[in-house]
């Protein structure tokens, strides 16, 4: 029989009144945040070409929804992926020398900040198409049906993505196909330097309900509320219930891309993130859980040193080779003219 | 050996593929129940059953998406386009990831995926539904596209597309469907990439794929009986296609045509001219001339469609302008 680490951690859990799981996911989170916030001073410093889309402020849902995930799941991504893919069990070291254009990366250099990926641990790639990830994970998951395995394909997208034509196409599939399929919309308020009551008929829930998807709405910053609902759903997916939405409601904390000004944003906007921090929340409910201040400072500083290791081993890393590169546009070692 | 129609042999590779692999799955629309608009499918629910074939909504975009996935996930997808007209729709999944997944993920992942497209005109269906775009695809590094022009390439070359771990786009001409020819025993093996000679010749060659083989060939025995010797060179796989059996021909005939039913401007015959002109030039006794179709969306009444789809009698011109 298969056991996923999400199962276990729940068993331990519901066995036990400790804080296994919670700080498993401060943890999760407290990567994240350390890595982006990194990743900010790298960009600033030159250190980091192209753009990034930081995920600061965003990290309970990627936290909370790849906790009810296990090893065989798949999950595709959109731009501001690094969450979704470091929270899934990308190997940090390997993320930065992507990240900063090495050939040890993941993607060998070729892809960079969108398109960090990772086969192993089922991680269909972050994309820099928006929507372009549900239809990828509609078919992942009509691969995991036809093949019998129990596995769900998870996708995040965010609010933006709702408009895309192909979102609609996705959800029907999904819904008439019954696939094992988690659809999660990262609701931060958002598209690009929009805001989404101007861009959005409908809201997000009654989208997926339209196409007869069940569908959940959770506080995005409650890491722990956006694990238990995930959970409940990735159960329902994997006995045959079909497909499943969550939106999780969040805090875009940086700009839409590092370096955007974000002059179409309040000044009010900015401190109510502070107030939403799902890593501050977390702590908060820890302390008050009994769980020492020691524990929990010990997130932070584990996630500090992993981070300044993997950026130590990237700045070390060798630039890819062209020839190489040009060999793999192909499977086959001829490349094609 | 067995005469079967063109659409017949395909559906006999789908059929073996799909018993030889259980990974492999088809779904597009209409190709389940119906069949395939053109019936290049029937028979293969009743055969495989409802899990592996499958009919589609109308969602051309997450037809061609659900296949990357699930080509990244352990499947071998099939899916059809009814017409490649409509593969507008689905260009971010072909180009912006079908395309480019196995390069910017770093090699981590095979996209064994077909994309299936009806291409062509000559049936009076208009505008929207008989263009020939394959050039857009073969423009695009990661794709590879491939267009047979017999039977017997028809069964192979869908084989070789559903066994190869790249994203194979599998050309067919509407018009060709119904076209009997020989499905030899054994089964025939073809390489994605190897061109074929239709007709050996000495005077000139004429590089042509798909339904225009015919009309080459028609071409080609005209020519004959004026005396030029033209060989035909059938190309098969347009992306990758045979540099190098061009070139020998080119060594040998010195003149070059070049025939497709697709728009003349900026389509596949362009690229192989360019080529032949920089790799080929010594070799070269004369211009290299194409023949495709008019600049002009694909008309709809049957004599302004005859008057636009390329014949025997402009490519018989064409090699004599070469010889001029």
């Amino acid at each position: 029989m298969v056991r996923f680490l999400s199962d276990v951690t729940e068993e331990l859990r519901l066995a036990v009144p400790d804080h296994t799981s919670d700080l498993a996911l401060l943890r999760s989170m407290k990567v994240i945040r350390e890595a982006e916030l990194r990743l900010a001073k790298l960009f600033a410093d030159g250190e980091v070409p192209g753009f990034i889309h930081l995920s600061v402020g965003q990290e309970g849902v990627a936290a909370g929804v790849c906790s009810a995930l296990g090893p065989s799941d798949t999950l595709a991504s959109n731009h501001r992926g690094h969450g979704h893919a470091l929270a899934k069990g990308l190997d940090l070291e390997r993320f930065f020398l992507e990240i900063m254009a090495k050939a040890e990366g993941m993607c060998k250099g070729r892809g960079g900040s969108m398109h960090v990926a990772d086969a192993k641990v089922g991680m269909l790639g972050a994309n820099g198409i928006v929507g372009a990830g549900l239809p990828i994970a509609v078919g992942s998951a009509l691969a995991h049906q036809v093949k019998r395995n129990g596995a769900v394909a998870a996708v995040f997208f965010g609010d933006g993505a709702l408009a895309e034509g192909v979102m609609h196409e996705s959800f029907n599939l999904a819904a008439i196909w019954r696939l094992p399929v988690l659809f999660v919309c990262e609701n931060n308020g958002w598209s690009e330097f929009s805001p989404t009551s101007r861009q959005l008929s409908a809201d997000p829930c009654a989208l997926a309900l339209s196409h007869r998807i069940a569908a959940r709405s959770v506080d995005g910053n409650d890491a722990v509320a956006v694990s238990e609902v995930a959970r409940e759903l990735v159960a329902e997916i994997r006995s045959g219930g079909g497909p499943r939405f969550l939106e999780c409601r969040t805090t875009r904390v940086r700009g839409h891309f590092e370096g955007d000004p974000q002059k179409y944003r309040d000044a009010d906007d900015a401190l109510r993130a502070d107030e939403s921090d799902p890593i501050g929340r977390l702590e908060k409910r820890l302390a008050a859980g009994g769980v020492s201040a020691t524990d929990i400072e010990a997130a932070g500083r584990e996630a500090i040193a992993r981070v300044d290791a993997a950026v130590e081993r990237a700045r070390a890393g060798t630039d890819p080779d062209f020839d190489t590169a040009l060999r793999d546009v192909y499977a086959q070692t001829e490349a094609a003219r | 050996m067995s005469e079967v129609r063109f659409g017949q042999a395909i559906n006999r590779a789908l059929s073996d593929a799909m018993t030889a692999d259980s990974s492999v799955v088809l779904f597009g629309e209409d190709v389940a129940a119906a069949g395939g608009p053109f019936g290049v499918t029937r028979g293969l629910l009743d055969r495989f059953g409802a899990e592996r074939v499958r009919d589609t909504p109308i969602s051309e975009a997450a037809i061609v998406g659900a296949a990357v996935g699930a080509a990244m996930s352990g499947l071998k997808p099939v899916v059809e386009i009814m017409f490649m007209d409509f593969v507008t729709l689905s260009m971010d999944a072909l180009v912006n990831q079908a395309a480019k997944a196995r390069f910017m993920f770093g090699g981590q992942y095979a996209l064994p995926m077909v994309v299936r497209l009806p291409h062509g005109g000559g049936i009076n269906a208009g505008p929207q539904h008989s263009q020939c775009l394959e050039a857009w695809l073969a423009h695009v590094p990661g794709l590879k596209v491939v267009c047979p022009a017999t039977v017997a390439d028809a069964y192979a070359m869908m084989r070789a597309a559903i066994d190869d771990p790249d994203p194979v786009i599998v050309v067919e001409n509407k018009s060709l469907y119904a076209m009997k020819g020989e499905l030899p025993e054994p089964l025939p093996d073809v390489e994605i990439g190897k061109a074929a000679i239709a007709r050996t010749g000495s005077d000139a060659t004429i590089v042509t794929y798909g339904a225009m083989r015919e009309v080459a060939l028609a071409a080609a025995t005209t020519l004959a009986g004026e005396g030029i010797d033209a060989e035909v060179i059938d190309l098969r796989s347009l992306q990758p296609w045979d540099e190098t059996a061009v070139l020998q021909s080119l060594a040998r005939t010195h003149r070059l045509v070049i025939a497709h039913e697709a728009v003349e401007a900026f389509g596949v015959g362009a690229e192989i001219a360019a080529r032949m002109a920089d790799v080929g030039f010594d070799d070269l006794d004369g211009p290299i001339v194409r023949v495709g179709a008019p600049f002009m969306p694909v008309p709809f009444a049957k004599n302004l469609e005859d008057h636009y789809r390329p014949d025997a009698a402009r490519i018989a011109a064409a090699v004599r302008r070469t010889l001029a």
